[in-house]
């Protein structure tokens, strides 16, 4: 039989690297960008981190590393876009290409190389209470960052004076340029953070999760992520709902191709896209609603005028 | 004589092609109410511009409180103490009140001190305002109590206000001029933008004229006709439009009782509409902006669906019809928004002429267009409705607004149709070009048409309507004739003062 207790403990970890990566990218389209490159960030975060820990066997500068990687991305992203005014859809969808591909490059020689253990952040003592240790508090550093950011991310975007600023720079950029807001700027810092956090996020897959590269290992959790984002309504609560969703479906779906129940297995494999697409639908099916909170200026390009 | 507040001395600013400002000076003291007066293009938004620190001048130097006064961004504009409320560009409709004035204040007070602030103030000035409302649900009078607030609370020395009155009834403009008083009255200086003649000469106590970028005349207004600095501003006397008195024909177009839910969160739904114009009249539908002028186009130009049986042509039922069937059937329309909507704005005048005209000027045969009869028909309009072009093949964009606006309603006009609904006609429209568009309405109705003519100018209105009826909240009123109409009457029928109260201080 499947084990709860695994299972969600899979789940969330499973989620950690959606998750970090959803975050980043509501902050980038709060502020009025759509980068759809996050999956190429990912996997640049993912193998920069490994390429590092493998050489330094320091996991604290292999994540930095990925963060780094991620960041380097969204930095070509921010320049095409804010500066040369080129096309956000374009731009995004030839950044994953770009980084799909400079990823293999990078990542030639390094499959199956070692890599140090990543050292769990609670001493064992916690981690073997019954039921709340492994489901609670067993988890890695990085998987309690993400779950801190969803929280620092609604307080700074709801109740500080710079979340302030980045929704209104995402809601109307000529407005925000009248008040004397430096449009460009701020939204140059969202898309940098969006990189930082997808490539960490990538970094999480390569060194905790997979604890290997491999090409391509991203496998679409750069456009999950981005689904999250929109289908969860730009609320960062309902993010963490569907990466958990997404997370939840693909731990079981592996158990369950293991009890060998008559499904198909390209269906199970496709399952938790479906099923993590078809509920967010479902919940933001009240277009008003939605629009409400969907960002004005959303893939709109500012050019500052007279 | 003492210090002006602000002196402007020789302000120069060109754009490439074109002089925004030439060599500009003017002063204004404490507690003036200065009016800035000029026709669109004139120059006067890039003058306010620089004086707010959003476009620096090329030449010329500012003085404030004698000391020169070079603002490098809007911010250091606001330190200063000048404040501007914008006509357009600088609300945020899905943010609440409160932020909206926290992100025009350089060190906003904490939440909740903010928003006791802002009540104590809109009860000072009697602009009464919920700071936890949002923006996007506020009607244009309350969005701009916003935008005053906001400047109220950095106790500014200078207010810039932007065209303020474009969007508010009678009533409403009535309040801000009493709170306009009150604020010079307290040794706040006001530069008040605006082409509108009559309130400058209620309100202002000195004015500069602009015309194509120079200072063109100055003047006191209480002591000129508002004639005399028509003729400065303009360059020339402007003819009144003309038309015979005509006998309304046979009932053309109909609604009866439509409703529609909005197809946006910040859109105006259509409440139980009732409408009928007849052959050669001119039906005005006034109304403040957002009270459901584009859902009505729309629903009648068939952009949007109505329930069957709700929307009558000729005696058919037209209410399920697309767009393209309606123009076959002779029910033209011109939308607001010129550029995106009225006309593509990256093809060429020839283009646009076909995609609206291409089934009554039989400009497709067989799916394939005729280009010779399409290049024909659109030279016919830019000749007849005199649109300076290089020629037709020329992009929409590159048009200036007026001179598109000139083309997109030539090109329903040529079509001759049966009914034609417009929406802001002259619209940023300089004072000559929107002199030939009403008359060529009113010439139009002369010869049959029905013309259903939304505006938000009431002095547009009254001068070619037959009958008026208003748009409040998404209702229409009942039409009355527009000959016996007063102003009063008219803000009454657009929901008078939407809640305003009077300053009582």
């Amino acid at each position: 039989m499947i084990d709860p207790i695994t299972l969600i403990v899979a789940l969330v970890t499973i989620s950690t690297p959606v998750l970090l990566a959803a975050l980043g990218e509501l902050v980038v389209e709060k502020s009025g960008v759509l980068n759809l490159g996050v999956e190429g960030m990912m996997i640049m975060g993912a193998v920069c981190g490994f390429i590092v820990a493998n050489q330094t066997g320091s996991p604290t500068l292999a994540f930095i590393a990925g963060m780094a990687g991620g960041a380097a991305m969204a930095a070509i992203f921010a320049v095409l876009t804010q500066f040369l005014m080129s096309n956000q859809v374009a731009t995004g969808l030839a950044l994953t290409l770009f980084g799909l591909g400079l990823a293999a490059l990078l990542g030639v020689g390094y499959e199956g190389q070692p890599i140090p253990d990543v050292a769990k952040p609670l001493p064992e003592a916690l981690r073997t209470i019954p039921i709340i240790g492994p489901i609670a508090l067993g988890h890695d550093l990085v998987t309690y960052i993400a779950i801190a950011a969803i929280f620092a991310v609604w307080y700074v975007l709801k109740h500080t004076r710079t979340g302030l600023i980045i929704r209104a720079v995402g809601e109307n950029h000529d407005a925000a340029h009248a008040l004397g807001y430096k449009v460009i700027r701020i939204r140059c810092m969202a898309i940098l953070f969006g990189g930082a956090m997808a490539g960490l996020g990538g970094a999480f897959l390569s060194l905790i999760y997979v604890e290997n590269w491999v090409q391509g290992m991203t496998a679409g959790a750069g456009w999950i992520a981005l689904a999250l984002v929109v289908f969860a309504a730009w609320k960062p609560g309902r993010v963490l709902f569907g990466a958990w969703l997404f997370g939840g479906i693909a731990a079981l779906q592996l158990r369950l191709q293991t009890t060998e129940i008559n499904v198909p297995v390209a269906l199970l494999d496709a399952s938790p896209y479906l099923v993590t697409i078809f509920v967010l639908v479902l919940m933001s099916s009240d277009r008003a609603k939605a629009a409400l909170n969907a960002p004005a200026a959303l893939g709109k390009t500012f050019h500052a005028s007279g | 004589m003492t210090t002006p507040l602000l002196d402007i001395r020789g302000l120069t600013k060109a754009y490439p092609g074109v002089v925004a400002n030439d060599d500009v000076s003017f002063a204004i003291a404490p507690g003036e109410v200065h009016a800035l007066l000029g026709e669109n293009g004139a120059g006067k938004s890039t003058m306010v511009k620089m004086i707010y620190g959003l476009v620096k001048p090329d030449s010329g130097t500012m003085a404030l409180n004698g000391a020169p006064y070079t603002p490098s961004e809007p911010r250091a504009a606001r330190n200063s103490g000048v404040a501007m409320v914008f006509q357009h560009f600088s609300l945020f409709e899905a943010l609440t009140v409160a932020e909206n004035i926290a992100l025009g204040m350089e060190n906003p007070p904490k939440p909740r001190d903010l928003s006791e602030r802002i009540s104590s103030v809109s009860k000072a000035y009697g602009l009464p305002l919920d700071p936890e409302s949002l923006v996007g649900d506020l009607s244009a009078g309350e969005r701009q109590r916003v935008e005053i607030i906001r400047c109220l609370l950095q106790d500014p020395k200078l207010l810039i206000m932007d065209e303020p009155t474009s969007v508010l009834t009678p009533q409403e403009v009535e309040i801000l001029f009493h709170t306009l008083r009150k604020l010079s009255a307290e040794g706040t200086a006001i530069l008040y933008i605006s082409h509108k003649l009559e309130e400058i000469r209620t309100l202002c106590d000195e004015a500069t004229i602009l015309r194509l970028g120079k200072v063109v005349g100055e003047c006191t207004p209480r002591e000129v006709s508002a004639a005399q600095m028509a003729e400065m501003m303009v360059g020339k006397s402007l003819a009144v439009p003309a038309r015979a008195a005509t006998e309304p024909g046979a009932v053309l177009l109909s609604v009866n009782n439509l409703t529609l839910p909005a197809a946006s969160p910040f859109g105006t739904s259509l409440k139980e509409v009732f409408l009928e114009v007849r052959a050669g009249e001119v039906l005005g539908i006034g109304g403040v902006a957002g009270n459901g002028q584009d859902e009505l186009l729309a629903v009648i130009s068939g952009e949007r669906r109505a329930p069957a049986g709700s929307i009558t042509f000729k005696d058919v039922d037209i209410s399920t019809d697309n767009p393209n069937s309606r123009r076959n059937a002779g029910l033209l329309s011109a939308p607001e928004e010129r550029l995106g909507h009225a006309a593509a704005p990256d093809m060429s005048l020839t283009e646009n002429a076909v995609l609206t005209g291409q089934a009554r000027k039989k400009l497709a045969k067989n799916g394939f267009i005729s280009w010779t009869r399409a290049r024909a028909f659109a030279d016919d309009i830019i000749e007849k409705f005199d649109v300076r072009t290089p020629g037709n093949a020329t992009a929409a964009r590159a048009l200036s607004g007026g001179n598109l606006q000139k083309f997109v309603i030539g090109r329903e006009i040529l079509q001759d149709p049966e009914v034609l609904i417009v929406n802001q006609p002259t619209w940023g429209v300089d004072a000559s070009a929107a002199a030939d568009i009403r008359q060529a309405l009113l010439d139009l109705a002369e010869g049959g048409t029905g013309v259903i003519v939304i505006s938000q100018d009431l002095d547009e209105l009254l001068e070619i309507s037959d009958r008026f009826c208003a748009l409040n909240e998404g209702r229409l009123s009942d039409p009355r004739p527009a000959r016996d109409l007063s102003m009063e009457e008219i803000g009454l029928m657009l929901g008078g003062a939407h809640g305003m109260e009077e300053a009582h201080i």
